[in-house]
């Protein structure tokens, strides 16, 4: 494996990705990454050298409409789905001492 | 014929001229889950009283002559993927294990608008992440041709829900191929439209600019008046394309004389089954003796679209299931300490494993660092992968070749090599970075019987000729097989 993901990329990647792994899943996850970025450093036999990134197909460009409130109050309905809610709001646990 | 073996199609004209009802239609759809849904385990919910509830009310409206369409009163199937008010909807994650929309999906509104009856939603890989359906939080499904293989994924329940006659047609969304390849296993047709033809408003977001939901049906007519009920300009989703030219099933022409058609020398080297090889060529040659040109050509950078692809995807994977933090739907883990571990605690309980592994990948090629190496040059190698395509098609109408380099491979035997699984996508992924149209539909069956998949991709808007191609060469096939019922 050319792609050596040593553990403090695991544990920096695991923060970015809010994912918290235990010590076989990180075995896992370096061994995983590595083959996978192997496989995807094939992308660098191929000379791109003034090719522009594309990320969207065709050219479309920002797409407005008016700024209109088109649907109505769903607050109630949207809230039966939170885990926690309390006075018509998401709980979240206390964030700051 | 018993109203289970109707197409769609058919099944509307016998509610249109009263030979049945929309009520019917849905009691004997949902008799037949109940009967074997057990085995094959093809959906996730089956919601049996809205269904009905449903069906009366289509049918008073048919009754009526309020509802004309050439899909009123059928019932369909829905993929776990896209939201339906008031019915769960769990992409087949834990994470989603109680979440119940208070909106549909846009595509589902338009099936609805015309008539359809929802029976329920199908099983898919979690998040559809996965080419095997093995993926899901609910149990596998099981290929209806042969209880021993998987119907492909990530639309495998889509896919064998159609083969196993357990709705009369289905909606999948494929990201790279979870239309295409399922239908290709499970013997049905499947196809992605070109990006942006079908409104993703309501469709749980895997790769943005990948994604596209499309019809899973048992045959190119039905693949058609699916398409044209779903296609749509929707304000709600930014990348979806006004087209003037939706009415599919004017394409329904069984003639492909001076079409030209490509076979790229690169779908047929390493890897590719002798026997797929063999059914798919056959097909060519029943076109091109239905007087189309065929032509082999090289269509180049095909082993370059899966790393591309899994860059891609990952990346934007990862910003799209950030969504999922305990705090506004979903699962949220019982104990934690503060905020941040409740995150944590929260996702890494509810996503399983290959979840996991895209997010930590695509986390990784967005990084600080890594995002000019990785994230930005797969975005330039699609750019010269779309070239490719567009070179190719100012020779050809269509390209065609196979969908998968295999037949269902058996349960069990794909997900402990993740590279492995993705190479099985090899046919399919370029036509999503790309934004083109695909349709994958039976051509034969291997000496075990199971299906083989003809793929047929078009350029950007070109619906039309995959339609009019697979509908020539699906009348000079003939009728195919379908799965044997297994259940004793």
């Amino acid at each position: 494996m050319a792609n050596i993901i040593s553990d403090e990329t695991i544990e920096y990647v695991g923060i970015l990705a809010k994912l918290e792994l235990s010590d076989e899943e990180k075995e896992r996850a370096k061994s995983d990454m590595g083959r996978m970025l192997d496989y995807i450093d094939k992308l660098g036999e191929l000379d791109t050298e003034g090719v522009e990134p594309m990320s969207h197909v065709f050219p479309v460009q920002n797409v407005f409409r008016e700024d209109v409130v088109t649907n109505g109050d769903t607050r109630e309905a949207l809230l039966t789905n939170a885990p926690e809610q309390k006075d018509g709001m998401f709980m979240v646990p206390k964030t700051f001492e | 014929m018993s109203i289970i073996d109707m197409t769609a199609a058919e099944l509307a004209a016998a509610i249109r001229e009263g030979k049945t009802t929309a009520v019917d239609a849905a009691e004997a759809m949902l008799e037949r889950i109940e009967e074997q849904d057990k085995l094959y385990n093809c959906y996730v919910t089956v919601d049996a009283e809205g269904a009905l509830a449903q069906a009366r009310a289509v049918q008073a409206k048919i009754e009526a002559g309020e509802l004309t369409g050439r899909l009123a009163g059928v019932p369909v199937a829905i993929k776990d993927n896209m939201c339906t008010a008031g019915l769960l909807t769990t992409c087949s994650s834990k994470i989603l294990y109680n979440f119940v929309p208070t909106y549909t999906a846009e595509a589902v509104r338009n099936l609805q608008k015309a008539g359809a009856v929802l029976l329920g939603k199908t099983n898919m890989d979690e998040f559809a992440m996965g080419s095997t359906t093995e993926t899901s939080a609910y149990g596998v499904t099981k290929n209806p041709w042969n209880t021993e293989h998987v119907p492909g994924g990530s639309s495998g329940g889509s896919a064998a829900a159609v083969a196993a006659k357990e709705c009369f047609y289905a909606l999948g969304s494929d990201t790279g191929g979870s239309i295409r390849q399922p239908a290709s296993y499970c013997g049905t047709v499947g196809m992605k439209p070109t990006y942006g033809t079908v409104s993703r408003y309501g469709l749980i977001a895997y790769g943005s600019s990948l994604d596209q939901i499309g019809p899973l049906t048992r045959d190119v007519t039905d693949c058609a008046a699916v398409l044209e009920v779903i296609a749509s300009h929707d304000e709600k989703d930014s990348t979806s394309i006004e087209r003037q030219d939706t009415d599919f099933t004017a394409a329904l022409i069984d003639d492909v004389k001076g079409m030209r058609i490509g076979i790229p020398n690169d779908y047929f080297g390493d890897g590719l089954d002798g026997e797929v090889k063999e059914a798919v060529l056959a097909a060519a040659k029943t076109l091109e003796d239905k007087g189309a040109v065929v032509e082999r050509f090289d269509l180049s950078l095909v082993e370059y679209a899966i790393p591309t692809y899994y860059t891609i995807a990952a990346a934007e994977a990862s910003s799209n299931l950030e969504r999922f933090d305990g705090i506004k739907y979903g699962y949220r883990t019982k104990e934690y300490a503060g905020l941040h571990n409740m995150y944590k605690k929260s996702r890494s309980e509810g996503f399983g494993e290959e979840v996991k592994r895209r997010i930590m990948l695509g986390s990784f090629v967005l990084s600080s660092g890594y995002y000019d190496a990785y994230y930005l040059k797969a975005l330039r190698v699609k750019a010269l992968i779309k070239k490719a395509f567009d070179e190719a098609f100012a020779k050809y109408d269509v390209i065609l070749g196979p969908v998968a380099p295999t037949t269902a491979p058996r349960l069990g035997s794909s997900l402990a090599d993740p590279i492995k699984m993705y190479l099985g996508d090899i046919y399919t992924i370029a036509v999503n970075l790309a934004g083109l149209p695909g349709i994958s539909l039976p051509c034969g069956t291997d000496r075990n019987g199971l299906p083989i998949g003809l793929q047929l991709i078009g350029d950007c808007f070109q619906e039309k000729k995959l339609i009019r191609a697979a509908y020539t060469y699906e009348r000079a096939r003939g009728a195919f097989p379908t799965a044997e019922k297994e259940v004793g």
